[in-house]
């Protein structure tokens, strides 16, 4: 039985064209692309065409405006300690959601040790925010808002537009982290007016270890790494060539089958959420009905705890994702799952289903399949069952 | 992550279900994750003939409800009192340092059961099952910051070492 792999937000392979890419990157012998030779201009040349591809992917004006980081965390970090670091005489108050992802959760508490305050707005039951409550969380003293792009547990997408509109009126400065979302739907920096936007490469089928962070033309940001005047002068240190060169890659493919990418993987996406009351009651989905990711499912089963879920599944050669506190390195219930009203035991038996390019309506079945003999056995060792489940 | 001894009891758990007329009844909640067990005893002659038991938690939460209804079988009360958290862990062969807590949830469970039997028999009538809010920190043993493994003094809600915010009670 050949292993299921519904775990994509966790990692994903790198395309083949990637690969032979970055293989080929290795034997080429690259330089340093700083160094004023032959040997350094090669990796320059690389090294730009890299960064053009990149910043084609979410339509940047000029690929000055990518700046190559370490992935996505680094890139959120950067975004938001960066313009904190170089705005605090301006002001100390920073807007975000309650939401976000840990690597802005806790930039943002590091920052509250050094005095800045932090305005959380909340969402909906789908886990959208209102941008008039963004309107209404600005101050005088308000510095940035980072809101994100897309969620990584219920997939819901931010109207960023919208949000981008009040902070060009307030004049504050707007960092949206598109992680998850750049490479999977349309992400055009300049449609959505951000200032700053975090990405990363592996999300579309690039190496991990490399991601970008967007900085739109004038937007005041000290870097995370002092030293050379790499990339701009925004971020030190000699590139990692043969990541950025896959990124770019990775950034090419992505462009090019983007719609085809989004039809197979809503296909799935409606697949399993049409079929899946034919196999299992007692659940709810997570997420926005419509403004969503097309390559994620979130759904909460009840009575269940996710981590023997996946144990289970695991058995049987099925790879998925839990949002259980159990889980959870912290053991603390998803904030994501709380903050749009799920009950904690709820939240304890949520599943994250993510769907690959490789993925086929068949290993949606053998999911579901395996996912009802797992729910049986457990809900039978569980005290909160009684013998129903009923669907909200 | 987990041993394979709990790999086995997790796939394979032992004395789940009810007892319908149990004479001792404990049911405890994990005060860290959220989660439940209850176990239900049947008792003759202050030995227990038939446990069994139901959790809502993680692999280890299941493994260690296995086992301890395993070890817990067919013992004198007294000797069932003694059976600790520790001894769960040692017959699992271990469990992941942020998962020890599961297993006070076990005997905390079985202790609670125990006591509700000798207050149905003393005559104080059933006692009322209830959610423990926080489980006894047997001397000796250490907690852990979930973040970065690094030990935490009792009660702490702020670990030193890598500056995260703990949950209240750990
Ligand atoms: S029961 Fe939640 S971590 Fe074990």
């Amino acid at each position: 039985m050949t292993a299921i792999n519904l775990d994509h937000l966790s990692a994903n392979p790198l395309l083949p064209e990637v690969k032979d890419a970055m293989i080929e990157a290795i034997r080429a012998d690259y330089g340093n692309p700083s160094s004023q030779h032959r040997i350094g201009d090669r990796a320059a040349e690389a090294l730009d065409a890299a960064r053009q591809s990149v910043a084609r992917l979410i339509n940047s004006p000029t690929s000055k405006e990518v700046v190559f980081t370490s992935g996505g965390t680094e890139s959120v970090n950067h975004a938001i300690k960066g313009v904190a670091l170089a705005h605090s005489d301006r002001g100390k108050h920073i807007v975000t959601s309650n939401i976000e992802h840990n690597a802005v959760l806790r930039s943002l508490r590091r920052l509250k040790l050094l005095d800045f305050k932090v305005t959380s707005v909340p969402v909906d039951e789908y886990g959208r925010v209102n941008p008039a409550d963004v309107a209404e969380a600005v101050t005088d003293q308000t510095i940035l808002v980072t809101i994100m792009h897309s969620n990584n547990e219920i997939g819901t997408v931010q109207p960023i537009e919208e949000i981008a509109a009040v902070t060009r009126e307030r004049k504050v400065i707007f960092h949206t982290d598109a992680v998850d979302s750049v490479g999977v739907i349309p992400v055009d920096v300049q449609k959505l007016g951000v200032n700053l936007l975090s990405f990363s490469s592996n999300t579309f089928y690039g190496p991990t270890g490399v991601g970008g962070l967007y900085v739109r033309r004038g937007t005041k940001v000290w870097p995370l790494l002092d030293g050379g005047v790499q990339e701009h002068n925004k971020r030190a240190g000699t590139e990692n060539l043969l990541g950025i060169i896959g990124m770019g890659v990775a950034a090419e493919a992505a462009l090019r089958d983007m719609d085809r990418r989004i039809a197979h993987a809503s296909g799935l996406r409606g697949k399993l959420m049409e079929t899946l009351p034919q196999y299992i009651d007692g659940f709810i989905f997570n997420g926005h009905p419509e403004e969503v990711l097309p390559n994620l499912v979130s759904v909460s089963i009840k009575y269940v705890e996710g981590e023997s879920i996946v144990l289970m599944l695991d058995d049987e050669g099925i790879a998925v994702s839990t949002r259980s506190a159990c889980a959870a390195g912290a053991l603390q219930a998803s904030h994501v799952l709380l903050s749009i009203g799920r009950e904690f035991a709820d939240a304890q038996g949520t599943l994250v289903v993510s769907f690959g390019l490789e993925n086929t309506e068949e290993d949606v079945i053998r999911f579901l399949e395996a996912l009802k003999g797992t729910v049986k056995t457990l809900r039978e060792i569980s005290p909160l069952y009684n013998g129903e489940a009923v669907n909200e | 992550m987990y041993s394979e001894t709990v790999m086995d009891h997790f796939r394979n758990p032992r004395n789940v279900g009810v007892i319908k007329d149990a004479d001792g009844v404990g049911e405890v909640g994990n005060p860290l994750c959220g989660d439940m067990m209850t176990i239900y005893l049947k008792i003759e002659q202050e030995r227990i003939r038939d446990i069994k038991f139901q959790t809502f938690g993680c692999g280890a939460a299941i493994a260690v409800s296995s086992m301890l209804t395993e070890m817990a079988k067919g013992k004198s009360l007294a000797d069932a009192k003694k059976i600790s958290n520790r001894d769960v862990a040692k017959a699992l062969e271990g469990l992941p340092k942020n998962k020890l807590h599961c297993s006070n949830l076990g005997a905390d469970a079985l202790h609670q059961a125990i006591q509700d039997y000798e207050a149905r028999i003393s005559g104080k009538g059933k006692a009322e099952p209830k959610r423990k809010e926080t489980h006894e920190h047997t001397h000796g043993d250490k907690c852990y910051c979930p973040y970065c493994d690094a030990e935490v003094p009792e009660g702490e809600t702020f670990c030193s070492a890598c500056q995260n915010d703990l949950v209240e009670i750990h």
